[in-house]
């Protein structure tokens, strides 16, 4: 699990679980925010690479983490996410928050 | 208490389940895999078992963390009927927990009670965009009835007629 969290530079990525449900996200959250605090990251990067699953619990992590690093400044971004996760955070309205990138 | 058996007719039924389970977070994978494998024989496409799996993780999270309020007490039960009848899919999540005074407005996409617990208010918003028909029951004290319905298999009738 640790070695799903890394910080590079200002970022720090974390690699998604396979499946992303409430009982996933609030460990990935806790790990993230504790990342956050600690090593004073701007940006969070979210690899949806493995991931086959996923419902609004995963929106409430991105969510959750844009709120924390927002306000100086950071940003989210979604690497690896596949048409149905673009389109949950489409339809949630996080398009305008996350930068999807290939 | 919220009704849950009613007169059905039995004559169009094509397969029927029934689950109970403690309202405790593992089993939200749980429930994913037993409705994934209840649908499995109608040969969805993966886009519709991925849509069904959403919405049963949507309606068994809300159940165990707002229904429960988040208590993780194995005394706490959460029931999932499946019904078949041909290729109509219908799922129903039942909770006993504190329930819901104003269910319109639960369903609205980012009204969320909890905020503090990172809800992205998206739970009925996503049932609803994935399944075909949602109907939800929620009485104060009594709990909560989730119903949906989604037509399986419509991959295969399209891939027959082209």
């Amino acid at each position: 699990m640790e070695e799903d969290f890394k910080v590079i530079d200002n970022c720090l990525m974390i690699r998604m679980p396979i499946e992303v449900d409430h009982h996933k996200s609030v460990d990935i959250s806790k790990r993230a925010d504790r990342y956050i605090v600690s090593k004073k990251v701007g940006n969070v990067v979210f690899d949806f690479e493995r991931t086959t699953f996923m419902d609004s619990s995963g929106v409430g992590v991105i969510l959750g983490r844009y709120k924390k690093i927002s306000c100086f400044g950071g940003k989210v971004y979604a690497v690896h996410a596949g048409n149905r996760i673009r389109r949950m955070l489409l339809l949630s309205g996080l398009e305008n928050i996350v930068e999807i990138m290939e | 208490m919220i009704e849950v058996t009613e007169n059905k007719d039995y004559r169009l039924i094509t397969n029927e389940m029934r689950l109970e389970f403690a309202a405790v977070s593992d089993n939200e994978a749980f429930a994913r895999m037993a409705v994934s494998a209840f649908i499995a024989p109608l040969n969805p496409t993966l886009e519709e078992l991925s849509d069904v799996k959403t919405a049963v993780s949507e309606a068994v999270t809300n159940a165990i963390i707002h229904g429960y309020e988040n208590r993780g007490s194995v005394l706490d039960r959460v029931l999932m009927n499946c019904e078949l009848k041909g290729s109509i899919f219908m799922v129903e999540i039942i909770d006993r927990g504190v329930g819901m005074e104003d269910v319109g407005r639960a369903m609205e996409p980012l009204y969320t009670t909890r905020p503090e617990w990172e809800r992205s208010g998206m739970g009925f918003a996503f049932m609803e965009a994935f399944m075909d028909d949602l109907e939800v029951l929620s009485e104060p004290d009594q709990g909560t009835l989730v119903r949906m319905y989604k037509k399986i298999g419509l991959g295969s009738w399209i891939v027959s007629e082209e």
